[in-house]
């Protein structure tokens, strides 16, 4: 939910020249007004949480954390984070070495294939494990759906990073009598810090936040106890401290990867280009073993989610198909996606424009605040905002403005990366021209850098719209009365055990989300050149 | 010039959001914690017979009795809907409610309505031990509810703690047997019962063998056997009667809010429920108990009078201090 979701988007340089021939003149005041209100806007959670924190009080505040059931769902989540991360990471880099490096038999039908879970929503994973497997529960369960769920997230930006790697180094290694297995351990496998940790960071946020998949196969997180206590006591200082904790918890996990990621340089030197890496021949038992591993992947991932929802179409038939009830929940989906997208997006211009033009620490305050933000789960932004609204701005409480202000703070990181990397791509030297030919520094702006900067936003708006289809914590929570989307439906009617009839809405959401994951895939191809 | 782009995508963003989120458009707003299939088969109903529209927002009892207590005067509900009592004895406690005409009181008998005549039953549920057949013989049946705290009973059997129906029971045993011996039920309970995530999963798990037996409420099994029976073969019912607080009997409430500035429909909308159509609908597809007088329940259950439950007053069923002890405990 609010994370970073990009897979692919942290390895995505941008040009080398970019930041330093940037203009060095200040930043329109306009456009540092306006981001400073986005950041404004994006710390409410934050803001909320040390609120509360300051109004309890103290002994209150112990009383409350200090308790067995804490120290019960901290041991949870931190065994869960723990083993489901590192699982992640090993099969995600396996799958790339395997599909980038080796001559696996039909390579680029199993990279397509480990993209390809992304397009199922977490608790539509957890779903199709639960019916089809009843007595799956518990720790083991959740580790093992949430692996499945997330490893594209480290499979995308590694298989990337393979095929950029120069293999000049490796032929080094080798040449100084290194073998194969060796050559990949101590010479490519370090230079995959940078994806893994970015990919491992993502999923542990996603774990973090997400509600739907753990309370499907009974493992009590962070998240899924706050909403529950939500649902007995509303917004009160136990769930709202606990959120507090959860906040600790994020504001971790985004200090680790900071300080796992080391100086090292990944750059290449050396004149020309990289020659392209030659794929590994695998004797022909390990092979076979090799594809045994990819298809047990393919089939855990895909196959199982595919097949269950194809079984409950089928038992359904045509009657689950009540067109009169589903269209307009898929209309009120589409447009809530789409104003959201919109949304997010223009919010996230001011911010990218000045983190990529802007200088000096005011700026780098308020683009890391802005990711601190996004990387809070859905569900400490919906109590944030429903008890503020509730109680200080009511006549936006349970209105389409509050719950699109948490889809723009749960999202605007997806946009920011996006839009980043089309400015920098965009010489600033057009902008400067436009206003020496007269144009304000608005309209050069708005005329020049933001219409080169087009195809950033779309990929970002596009990124955001996926997310907002399938949001559940802050829709749930924040929507306006009469409100149903996708998720919603589909999540109340799996409480409800209505498996068949919640099969329809699961089915649209993949069909959603199939085409964008397609373009990630592509796209994390094609930033490697090919 | 993109100028205006901005302004074209900024007005397209806001006609989208307005379309995504549809006016209100109905005459009465209902804050639901009953069944949304319920509440929904009512309405349509209701509106046709009525031409009154009504919209409602779902939620949990105690979620959505603790938002109109923070809504305060400025609640936009008119009627709510709960499917037990604590959440609306603690609207009611807040003064939020107003007084339910006299001839809507009329219709159901004192036992299932609060004294303070501001809300009145639309339903009524028993509590019930779903157990597997196969795995536990009749004999080997716990008693009373408090012997499912016993270590005897430890990993056998399940519940949704996170309910308010669950909670509400508790509420119950609370009022009974006072607070120490519902502190140390609970913590038996947090050693020996899993939590699951709603009655209807807990009745699938015993069913499927995965527990022994389970806490729910009644017509979680009556509905599966009304249809398919697939969910339901390998479970029986045992009713602990005797006055136990395992033979709780909890009223769904209704009540108008006395903020709703559409009195007249609001309460139409209660009494309707109570009506020969309104309780039909209930009794035949939710298959929760009749509360209106002379409304029959359905066949199919074991008739509610033969139940022993025990006496207890509605309204006085706490949920401020079975929240408190149930976080104490662990169990949520």
């Amino acid at each position: 939910m609010g994370v970073i979701a990009t897979p692919g988007g942290g390895t995505i340089p941008l040009p080398p020249g970019a930041r330093h021939s940037a203009s060095l003149r200040a930043a329109p005041r306009w456009l540092l007004l306006a981001a400073i209100v986005v950041t404004g806007a994006m710390l409410l959670p934050l803001g909320f949480v040390l609120w509360v924190a300051v109004q309890i009080g103290w002994s209150e505040i112990v009383t409350v954390l200090v308790r067995p059931r804490v120290g019960e769902l901290l041991l949870n989540t931190a065994m869960l984070v723990s083993m489901a991360v590192p699982a992640s990471v090993l099969v995600g880099v396996s799958l790339a070495w395997l599909t980038e490096r080796t001559d696996l038999p039909g390579h680029t039908l199993w990279s397509a294939l480990a993209a390809a879970p992304l397009a199922v929503p977490a608790f539509v994973h957890g779903y199709a494990w639960v019916t089809a497997l009843p007595s799956f529960h518990g720790l083991v369960a959740a580790v093992m759906v949430s692996v499945l769920a997330y490893f594209p997230f480290v499979y995308l930006p590694v298989a990337a990073a393979l095929r950029r790697l120069d293999p000049a180094q490796e032929d080094v290694a080798a040449s100084l009598g290194l073998r194969p297995m060796q050559v990949l351990r101590r010479v490519v496998l370090p230079q995959l810090r940078l994806p893994v940790l970015g990919g491992a960071l993502i999923i542990g946020l996603h774990m973090l936040a997400e509600y739907g998949l753990f309370a499907l196969v009974r493992f009590d997180t962070f998240t899924t106890a706050i909403f529950d206590q939500f649902q007995s006591i509303f917004s009160a200082p136990a769930a709202n401290m606990m959120a507090g904790v959860l906040v600790l918890l994020c504001l971790l996990l985004l200090m680790l990867e900071v300080s796992a990621r080391g100086g090292g340089r990944y750059a290449r030197l050396g004149s020309g280009s990289a020659r392209q890496a030659a794929r590994l021949r695998l004797p022909p038992l390990a092979k076979g073993a090799a594809v045994l591993v990819v298809l047990a992947v393919a089939i855990l991932s895909l196959g199982v989610p595919l097949m269950t929802l194809a079984r409950w179409l089928m038992l359904g038939g045509a009657e689950v198909w009540d067109l009169d009830a589903i269209l307009p929940v898929l209309g009120q989906t589409l447009a809530l996606a789409a104003a959201g997208a919109i949304l997010t997006t223009m919010a996230a211009m001011p911010v990218a424009w000045l983190s990529v033009r802007g200088r000096g620490a005011k700026v780098r305050i308020i683009e890391a605040s802005n990711y601190i933000s996004g990387a809070l789960p859905g569900i400490v932004v919906a109590l944030a905002l429903v008890t503020v609204t509730i109680r200080v701005a009511r006549p936006l409480y349970q209105t389409a403005f509050t719950v699109l202000l948490a889809y723009v703070i749960l999202f605007l990181p997806r946009a920011l990366i996006a839009l980043r990397a089309s400015i920098a791509q965009a010489p600033p030297e057009l902008e400067n021209v436009a206003q020496s030919l007269g144009r304000s520094p608005f309209r050069a702006l708005t005329e020049v850098t933001m219409r080169l900067a087009a195809p950033g936003a779309a990929a970002g708006a596009a990124m955001v719209f996926l997310a907002v289809t399938t949001e559940l914590t802050a829709t749930l929570i924040l929507a306006p009365t009469g409100t149903r989307t996708l998720a919603t439906t589909f999540w109340s009617l799996t409480t409800e055990i209505e498996y068949v009839r919640a099969a329809p809405f699961a089915f649209m959401m993949i069909a959603l989300s199939l085409p964008l994951t397609w373009v990630l895939y592509h796209q994390s191809r094609r930033a490697a050149g090919r | 010039m993109l100028f205006r782009t901005w302004i074209v995508a900024g007005a397209v963003a806001a006609g989208l959001a307005l379309a995504g989120t549809p006016p209100a458009v109905a005459d009465i707003v209902i804050y639901n914690a009953q069944h949304e299939s319920l509440t929904k088969a009512w309405i349509e109903a209701f509106t046709k017979e009525t031409g009154i529209k009504a919209t409602y927002r779902q939620g949990s009892d105690l979620e959505l009795g603790n938002v109109i207590v923070q809504e305060g005067r400025n609640s936009p509900a008119d009627v709510f809907l709960t499917e037990n009592s604590p959440a609306m004895a603690l609207v009611d406690n807040a003064g939020l409610l107003a007084t339910i005409d006299a001839a809507t009181l009329a219709l159901v008998p004192a036992e299932f309505r609060a004294g303070t005549g501001r809300w009145v039953g639309i339903a009524a549920r028993t509590t019930v031990f779903v157990y597997n057949k196969a795995k536990v013989p009749a004999d080997k049946l716990p008693k009373s509810m408090l012997d499912l705290a016993d270590a005897a009973w430890k990993g056998r059997w399940a519940a949704a703690h996170t309910g308010a129906d669950f909670q509400a029971i508790v509420a119950a045993l609370l009022e009974l047997k006072g607070e120490a011996a519902t502190a140390a039920w609970l913590n038996g309970m947090k050693a020996n019962a899993t939590k699951l995530g709603g009655n209807a999963a807990v009745m699938r798990a015993v069913n499927a063998g995965e527990f022994d037996g389970g806490i729910i409420y009644h017509y979680y099994y009556a509905q599966d056997q009304a249809r398919t029976g697939e969910g339901s073969k390998n479970v029986a019912l045992h009713y602990f009667k005797n006055g136990d607080p395992g033979a709780f009997v909890s009223v769904s409430g209704g009540g108008v809010l006395a903020s709703s500035k559409n009195q007249q429909e609001a309460q139409a909308f209660v009494k309707w429920t109570l009506s020969k159509t309104g309780q039909d609908i209930m009794t035949k597809s939710a298959l929760e108990y009749a509360v209106a007088t002379g409304a029959p329940s359905h066949p199919a259950l074991v008739p509610l009078n033969t139940l022993q439950a025990p006496k207890l007053d509605p309204a006085k069923l706490a949920s401020k201090k079975v929240t408190e002890m149930m976080l104490a405990a662990g169990l949520i």
